[in-house]
């Protein structure tokens, strides 16, 4: 269960970012670039600076980066945005095998476990969730205050202003393209954040394309949870707790098919966006509901 | 309308070049069978007077592991042949696309043909099928039925020294559990997993080794929830058959656990919980198997075919790293010991070897060849706590 949190908090970073980008109406396949080259830029100047922060910093920053030029295509030149995410997502891939190349064999000073004091002394509770790396304990407060700024403040207003009724937005003087790149920017942040985390806090290594899909899924728990940053929590943790569950059953030796564990939740996740699909569709943002609209004319 | 028609057109687009590739694998497919039936006719030996020799590796050249040891090998051929152009490709992918780096390869002059991953070669067939006139060696797979003139596989036996650090962590280990991460039960790795717990029982018969499999060659999250979950059953010393070795090592340092190396040397990496290790040495057998090509005499060699090479002979390119700093001068006698053992009389998989289920691998007193061993050691023996994955 443990592992659930572990594996789980780099797609939440993405899963976070992803559902601020989705309620301002953009959807960004790129997430997992960007989460690709958060993982490298923390990676390489934790490498340089021996401070794990500047790094998350760093990660964070290159995220934003990479999305600004998802944000710039979308928004001012209004490509297709499935589209022009899958471009950024290999973009993200050829920089950072590119630049990654020089630190593949590095090691860094990376995050340590700091188990918080008391709490993490609960039996099962406080060892799930209080003797993690600072990365994990940080999205224990953005989780909520995500949904708090997304729903009940000014700013989660616009956010989901730009994302609904566009036109509306303008209409009271607005600038609709601001709120949309900061939106799509800070999802990129975020993204950055969780691919700081792969790299310096979890896995402690860069590796060439070493998100393995974890970004894509971060925008299926996304679709899946509506865009409700607890929910997107929980799939998160879901997805965590399936990668963790294959070693640690097998460390156990129980009589297991990997392949098909490995495979649950994906699995999982295309059986719950068939189920919710139609009823979550007219739930959805207007502006997200005219690009997967594009998308099914084909 | 408008909207539909543009993806019509897309599609369309799309469509032909689905086409256009389709074509292109038939012409490519048709050509082979052209210069395959040129075999006959073609009178050059593979690789001879070679002007260039290309190596291609799955992935990066500084990966801690079997690729960066691959690529410290092409880089001693430099060295030993100023004349040679030596030619590398990192992060070829077991796929067609293999095939088509060796193509670009010899297309720039390369008669000899190293493929390193085990993954490669399907495609290092097709090209050797192809190119009658080069040499393509593959690294660590298996030619089943007869041998083309101008192909081979070559790997050393990485069990031996796996068995001998084995040795070390059935006699470091405090939990008498010995946790093994590795990535696919392909048989080379089998071997190298039975090996160890082999090794560790001959000093510890209580040592048992758990596996947990990754399905990757590198995906660092998952071998960092491997190390995790091993630990956390009580394995107090770690190893891998991993291509990317850094996570692991870290994992087991973090935790205070010993770790044992493979593919390279990565003590720096755990200086208190580094025990031992083995770690490849290429450079011996790269440059002969080169020099045996570009004398012409590739065909009919020992390494035209599925060569092996072991402490028996001395060639073997695994060799042990270095010890850690806990090992004591008591175990490093066994060790020792066990070595000259098998470059003389013995092997690793010396009888009785049982396997999980308890039927006999190995008779008792039988000392297999690498033949025998490459084909029989294909299940776990017993004391591997765990199970292959099955795809049924």
């Amino acid at each position: 269960m443990t592992g659930a949190v572990r594996g789980g908090t780099s797609i939440l970073y993405c899963a976070m970012g992803e559902s601020v980008s989705e309620t301002a109406g953009v959807v960004n396949l790129g997430t997992e670039g960007s989460m690709l080259v958060g993982a490298l830029a923390a990676y390489a100047i934790t490498a340089n600076t021996h401070n794990p922060w500047i790094g998350a910093l760093a990660g964070a920053s290159a995220g934003a980066a990479l999305a600004f030029v998802h944000a710039f295509f979308v928004l001012n030149r209004k490509a297709n945005q499935l589209a022009t995410g899958l471009v950024v997502l290999f973009l993200g891939l050829g920089l950072t095998s590119l630049f990654g190349a020089a630190y593949v064999a590095r090691t860094v000073n990376s995050f340590k476990t700091w188990k918080v004091p008391l709490l993490s002394h609960i039996p099962w509770i406080g060892q799930i969730f209080f003797q993690h790396d600072p990365l994990t304990y940080l999205t224990f407060l953005l989780v909520p205050a995500t949904w708090f700024v997304l729903q009940r403040t000014g700013v989660g207003l616009l956010v989901r202003g730009a994302g609904e009724r566009s036109e509306v937005l303008s209409t009271y003087g607005h600038n609709v393209l601001l709120v949309q790149y900061l939106a799509v920017v800070t999802g990129g942040f975020l993204a950055g954040l969780g691919g700081a985390q792969l790299s310096t806090a979890y896995a402690n290594a860069w590796f060439e394309n070493m998100t393995q899909g974890r970004g894509f899924v971060a925008v299926a728990v996304v679709i899946f949870a509506a865009r409700k940053p607890l929910a997107a929590m929980g799939g998160s943790y879901l997805f965590g707790a399936a990668l963790a569950l294959s070693p640690a059953l097998q460390a156990r030796g129980w009589h297991v098919n990997q392949f098909a564990l490995d495979s649950l939740p994906y699995l999982a996740i295309i059986v719950v966006l068939v189920l919710l699909g139609k009823k979550r569709a007219a739930e959805a943002p207007e502006g997200l509901q005219k690009v997967f609209e594009m998308s099914i004319a084909t | 309308m408008r909207r539909i028609s543009r993806w019509a057109a897309i599609s369309a687009v799309l469509l032909l070049a689905l086409v256009a590739a389709a074509c292109g694998s038939n012409s490519d497919k048709s050509s082979a069978n052209a210069s395959g039936s040129d075999n006959s006719s073609s009178s050059s030996a593979p690789g001879k007077d070679s002007k260039a020799v290309g190596f291609i590796f799955v992935g990066p050249k500084d990966d801690f592991g079997y690729n960066q040891a691959a690529y410290q090998g092409a880089m001693a051929v430099k060295a030993a042949f100023p004349n040679l152009k030596v030619l590398t490709a990192e992060n070829v992918p077991e796929t067609d696309e293999a095939a088509r780096v060796m193509e670009g390869m010899i297309a720039k002059g390369a008669k000899i043909i190293f493929a390193t991953s085990y993954g490669h070669l399907d495609a290092a067939m097709k090209v050797a099928a192809d190119h009658p006139d080069v040499a393509v060696v593959q690294q660590g797979n298996f030619i089943k039925g007869t041998v083309p003139a101008n192909a081979g596989t070559y790997f050393g036996t990485v069990y031996e020294p796996v068995y001998l650090a084995g040795i070390v962590a059935g006699k470091q280990t405090k939990t008498n559990k010995l946790g093994y991460v590795y990535a696919f039960p392909i048989p080379q790795t089998v071997a190298n997993i039975d090996a160890f717990e082999l090794g560790a029982q001959s000093v510890n018969p209580k040592a048992e080794t758990y596996v947990v499999n990754t399905s990757n060659w590198c995906d660092p999250a998952k071998q960092e929830e491997a190390a995790k979950s091993l630990l956390a059953q009580g394995v107090d010393v770690l190893t891998q058959h991993q291509d990317c070795t850094a996570t692991i090592t870290k994992a087991a340092e973090a935790a205070g656990a010993m770790v044992v190396g493979y593919h390279a040397d990565a003590s720096s990496l755990a200086p208190k919980g580094w025990i031992a290790g083995s770690e490849w040495d290429w450079s011996a057998l790269y440059k002969d198997i080169v020099q045996t090509a570009l004398d012409g005499k590739f065909t009919g060699s020992k390494y035209n075919a599925n060569f092996r090479s072991g402490l028996k002979d001395g060639l073997n390119p695994f060799v042990q790293s270095k010890y850690g700093p806990a090992v004591t001068q008591d175990t490093k006698d066994l060790v020792a010991k066990a070595k000259t053992d098998i470059s003389t009389s013995g092997s690793p998989f010396k009888g009785p070897v049982m396997s999980q289920d308890g039927k006999t691998l190995i008779a008792a007193g039988t000392v297999p060849d690498y033949a025998t061993i490459e084909s029989t050691i294909v299940v776990f023996v017993k004391g591997v706590v765990g199970e292959m994955p099955k795809s049924s």
